[in-house]
Parts: C-alpha cells; structure tokens; sequence
C-alpha cells in the first residue's frame, strides 16, 4: 500500500443516503479475478443506460465533478456486501477520499486496507461542505491525514477524527500482514495454549 | 471472594480469542473457522503467490462453490464465470484447502453448508468474505464478513485485527403468532430500527420468540443482521443448537461432544450482563411483512399500503423514497395485496433450507401458479435438495408449476443465468432488495417462503393467514 498524507483535489457530491455496494460495483463485475480495472465500472446501473450511454441525471456524470478525487456521500455509504471489489472501484475511478456521515462496517474497512481514506464527520458538517461546492464550476478541497484537518472550498479548517492505528497504517503504508507475521510467536503460542480441530 | 463480572455471550467468545492487544490498539483475533467462495478470494489467494505466503492453517479453511454457479444442469456457459471456478479449484489444490466443489454432494451455498456439515459451532469465531457470514451468528458463533484484504490476512496469519465492537441486545417480546416466520420478525425489526440502526454492535438476539425458533429460522434472523448494518448478530446457544449439531457430520464425537456441551453451556450471557444498546421489539401481534422499496428497511405489513414520500420527516428519507418508488413502479397507497408479481425466487442463504422448502410447500400442495408468474425453487445445498427430493417435496414445486433447480445462490444476486428483466417484479426469500441486485431494472420485493409461495398462487401478494386452511388452494385474485 502507498503512504498516504494529504490530497487536494476536486469534490464529487452523490448526496444519496444509504449508497450500498451493489451500486458502487454492481455484480455483473465480479467475475474477474484480478484487482484492478474496475474503476470504468463504478456505478455502472447508475451511471450508463442499457446501451452504454451516460445518464445526464447521475450526480457523477456532471461536468464540473469530472476527475474528483475527493466524494461527498450520503449517510451509510457503502452498506450492504463485502465486496472489496466497491472500494477498489471508487479507487480505481480515481477516488482519494469519501467523506460521508457514517459508512457501512465493512466498506470502511476495506477501505482502509487499501489505502482509499473514508472520513467521518457529524451529518451537519457533510451537508455544510456539500453546500459549500461551487455547483456551476466545481470547487476543490484538501484533506490532510496526518493533521486530521479538511479545507474546505470556502478556506474553512474542519478537524475530523480518525482512527489513531489505521491513520498509522495509512500515513506509513504498512502492510498489515506483514505487521502480523511479526507476531508468529503469539499466534503459535496461543495455538498450543487452545488446540482447534 | 470476587465475584467475576458477569459478561455476554459476545463477549464471552472474544475474549477467548483474543491472541495480542495493546491498550488503545485493535485486538488480534483467533480465527477458528474461515470459509471462502469464488466470487471474494481469488485476489486474496494471488497476494499470497505474490508474496510467497501459505496458508496458515489449511485444515481451518474450507471452501465452496455457490456465487456463480448454474442451477441448470450441463456444462457452464459464461466464460468468466468458468474462469473464476477454474481458480478456486486451482487455489485450493495449490494451497491444500478443502473445496466442496460443484457436482460432489456437498457443495451449496457457504452459509448453508456450514451449519449442515456441523462446521459451524458455538463459541467459535468465523469468518468469510461474504456479508452474510453473521448466518452462523445463529449458533452462538461469532461470525461476519470480511474484504478480500482480510480474506488474504487470514489465510496468511488465521487472525484478524478488530476494534472491539459496542453490544446490543435485542429482545423481542411476546410469541410469534401462526403462520408468521423468523423473515417476518426480522424484516419488521429492521423496518423499526433502519438499515443503518446496528452500525458499529455487535448484537444478541433474545427472548422467548427467538427461544421458539427452530435452528433453521435462528439462521434466518442472524442471517439479515448485516441488512441493518450490524456486523455480526448471535443467539445464545441451547437445547435446540445442540440437538441440531449432534451427530453432524463434522461436528464432535464421543467424549468429545460432551466435552463441547460442557463448553457450550456456558456460552449464555450471564445474569446482569449488561449491553451498550437495548431494543425491545414486540412481535405480539406481528403480521406477514413484505418490503415496497429499495433496501430492506422499507417494509410495510401485507395489510398495509405503499408509503408515501410525506410520510417521512427526514429530507434524505423523503427523496429516497421518492427513488424508491420510482424505481419499484409503485404509487404511494397502493395497497400490498393489490402488487401483481412476475417471478417468485425461492432460495438463498436466508431462506433456501429444508424448514423454508417445506413450507411453501405446504402452502403450494395441491395448487398451481398463477398465469404469467414464472417461479423458481433454488435449494441451498445438494443436500438440501436430495433431502427435499426424498420427501416428495420437487414434486409439489414442479406440480404447483414452479422449476425445481440445482443449488447455488442464483437468483439473490443474479451472477449466473439466473436474471429478472428490466421491470420484472418479483416475490423473493432472498435478503436484498437493492436496485439491480436480482437484474438490472429487476424489482424485487422480500417476502418469506410462505408468502413467496402464497404470491405465485395467486399472482399478487396475498396474507398467508387467509390462505388457511391449508388444503384449500383456491385463491382469488
Ligand atoms: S445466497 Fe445471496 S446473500 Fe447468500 S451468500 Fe449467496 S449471494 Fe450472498
């Protein structure tokens, strides 16, 4: 995984609450068995019609969110299915960061293992950045990891929390297998202490 | 002397498994039981060629084939979907695990199989890349689902790094009335607490309602834990857990079972245990619930109607139903037994067990389908369906005019062949309503078997509690 600290860049906003995976990644997708590549199919329902063409309606599809690296979602963003293959999607589609009100369990911790940084702050908050966006040309924002600190479009400072571990983990690139295989020992210590099957 | 702090059951298992923690850090977990399937583990398996990593505990692994299979018989037509088996058979054979592969007897849905087998226990920890894990939660396991990332971390280390969840205890009070199911029950409580109600618990189901429930139905309702966020939902294991597992194939033996029992007695949370949350949810006077909408919180009862976008308070909630009704075709005030169905899907890691096959059975016996409707019967396992087989039950499916199929996930998430058509309106026993999870443009009402069956008869949703007295399968449309 790359060392993560800061990103500034364009804001997305798909203010939609509850966005499951199935959307991020519909299923018609995870037939392949590699990681890459699935970024061209992210909200693919949503985002084509039945021919392949984009949907003007979509949030995504709007000119000025073009090459966003930072989105603004909805609450309970990313519910629903395991599928790592949605984090590795919003990724690949060229996502840094999803900032939303709360994030499905599972989502936010794929997220994090492959270094795609999902923020949390007070619904207010969101809702106030989401206002804050320049709708006609588009704004941009800097989110800053190791600061823990989002500026906003208009300049404002926004302190979120984060995880202590996982900002560790994200600031330093670690693997955390490999992090794990350091502790061989204790894994095979408690095996002995409590034998299974 | 002190008395020890009483403590539930969640915790219970957690501490047991707990192999390193640090304050303020995560804690690395002990995995006892890790399941794997095609669709979440062939990128897991390639990280450890990549990296020259085994796996660590081959023998506590064990894999099955069921996303992406065919329930037709013959050979499988979709290249990709061949391709993504090829690797699983391929990737156990390398890395020594068990594969219960398509076409041996055993094979079926991960979640089905588990319980079958007698893998799943009390008391373990389990895991696998699939959100429905919290199925095995049923057993007084602790068991969710994970991302491809910790799909390969625990081949590698058979531990995972978890930040202890809050605990919630839902209770539901008072006893289920006739003919309503555990898919009733839960769908209710996730329409009372919201999809996003659990985010961040660890929850336990309890009371006597759940008491009452037969293992199969425990399964049904830890199953949909994750459909309101939870990540793992357990039910304190009991009489009816251990007459279930006794004898099963994989389960313990001889002194050993007993052994187990002694265990898994003791697993039940304490007397003044205390949870983070507590829910209480009457179930009294529940009726059959069927949902209208988009995710499994939008649920009414059958003898209610399609809500209205004014009925919400919420902005957010009144634009997603907006959306929602949309994209179901539906009018705010229909009434739900006025909703004509196309296709009904029995089947699925929620309801596809022997329990869920003979009770639409029983509603379907001696009935035919309704003009129109095409109906399809999905069992778990191949053991399922060899045990439906044996008792006649095939017969009543294909009978009553539905298909009777070979196992898999099939129509939950339409990987395989198995598809509604853009607009298609379907009854389902599976766990997700989501936009396009049964096909794109596919609308998709959950339902439980009862009521899936009570709607292929009569072409609409109908209350299964008219359809008594059960010999009697004239339905009026
Ligand atoms: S039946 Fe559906 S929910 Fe269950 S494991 Fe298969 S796809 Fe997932």
């Amino acid at each position: 995984m790359k060392p993560f600290r800061s990103a500034t860049g364009r804001v997305a906003i798909l203010d939609r609450p509850d966005v499951d995976t199935d959307q991020i990644i519909p299923k018609q997708f995870l037939k392949r068995i590699e990681r890459t590549g699935y970024g061209e199919f992210a909200f693919f329902d949503w985002r084509y019609d039945a021919d392949g063409t984009p949907l003007p309606g979509f949030e995504l599809n709007r000119p000025e969110f073009a090459g966003a690296k930072v989105l603004l979602a909805g609450r309970n963003f990313g519910c629903g299915s395991s599928r790592e293959h949605a984090a590795w999607a919003l990724q690949d589609y060229g996502f840094k960061v999803v900032i939303a009100s709360s994030f499905g369990d599972i989502f936010r911790s794929n997220a994090s293992k492959i270094g795609l940084i999902a923020i949390e702050l007070p619904e207010h908050e969101v809702k106030s950045l989401m206002e804050g966006v320049d709708l006609d040309r588009g704004s941009d924002l800097t989110v800053d990891l190791a600061a823990g600190t989002i500026t906003a479009p208009d300049g404002r400072t926004i302190k979120f929390a984060f995880d202590q571990t996982t900002r560790h983990r994200l600031l330093e690139g670690l693997d955390d297998i490999g992090v794990t295989l350091r502790l061989s020992d204790e894994i095979t210590a408690y095996e002995q202490a409590r034998p299974i099957a | 002397m002190i008395e020890a702090m009483p403590r539930t059951l969640f915790e219970k298992v957690w501490e047991t498994h707990v192999v390193h923690e640090a304050a303020g850090e995560p804690a690395l977990l002990y995995v006892d039981l890790h399941l794997v399937h095609e669709v979440t583990s062939p990128q897991a398996f390639e990280g450890l060629r990549l990296e020259g990593r085994r796996v660590r505990r081959p023998e506590l692994t064990v894999a099955t084939m069921d996303h992406n299979v065919p329930t037709l018989p013959g050979p499988i037509a979709d290249p990709l979907a061949k391709a993504q088996l090829d690797a699983l058979r391929a990737n156990c054979e390398e890395f020594g695990v068990k594969l219960h592969a398509t076409g041996t007897g055993s094979e079926g849905i991960v979640h089905v199989i588990g319980p079958e087998l007698g893998l799943t226990q009390p008391g373990k920890t389990i895991v696998c890349g699939d959100s429905h894990t919290s199925t095995h939660g049923a057993f007084g396991a602790l068991a969710f689902g994970i991302g491809t990332s910790e799909v390969e971390h625990v081949l590698a280390t058979q531990t995972l790094w978890q930040r202890r969840p809050k605990t919630m205890l839902m209770e539901f009070a008072g006893d289920l009335p006739p003919h309503l199911t555990a898919k009733d029950l839960i769908l209710a409580a996730i329409g009372e607490v919201g999809v996003a109600g659990g985010v961040g618990y660890v929850v336990e189901y309890a009371g006597e309602a759940i008491r009452a429930l037969t293992m199969e139905n425990r399964l049904t309702v830890c199953n949909m834990t994750i459909e309101w966020g939870a990540r793992a939902g357990m039910i304190a294991p009991d009489d009816t857990t251990f007459a279930y597992l006794e004898g099963r194939e994989l389960a313990p033996q001889g002194a050993d079972w007993e052994r187990a029992l002694g265990r898994w007695r003791s697993l039940a949370s304490d007397e003044g245990a205390t949870f983070d949350k507590h829910v209480t949810i009457d179930v009294s006077d529940l009726a059959p619930q069927v949902t209208w909408g988009t995710n499994p919180g939008m649920v009414v009862p059958v003898t209610g109607v399609v809500p209205s976008p004014s009925d919400f308070d919420d902005p957010d909630d009144r634009e997603a139903t907006e959306r929602a009704l949309e994209y179901m075709g539906l009018k705010a005030g229909t009434p739900i037994e006025e909703i004509k169905i196309d296709r009904v899907f029995i089947g699925s890691c929620t309801n596809s067990r022997i329990e869920d096959l003979r009770a639409a059975a029983a509603v379907l016996e001696g009935g035919h389908i309704a003009a129109g409707v095409n109906a399809l019967v999905v069992p778990g396992s191949a053991k399922v369906r060899l045990q439906a087989q044996a008792e006649g039950l095939d017969k009543v499916f294909t009978d009553a005019g539905f298909e009777w199929r070979l196992a898999g996930c099939s129509m939950c998430l339409a990987m395989n062949a198995d598809v509604l058509a853009p607009g298609e309106r379907c009854a389902s026993t599976s766990n997700r309503n989501f936009e396009g999870r049964q096909g794109r443009g596919g609308r998709t009402h959950l339902v439980s078997p009862q009521m899936a069956a009570g709607a292929a008869l009569a072409g609409h949703f109908v209350d299964v509690r008219k359809l008594e007295p059960l010999t009697n399968k004239t339905v009026t449309a």
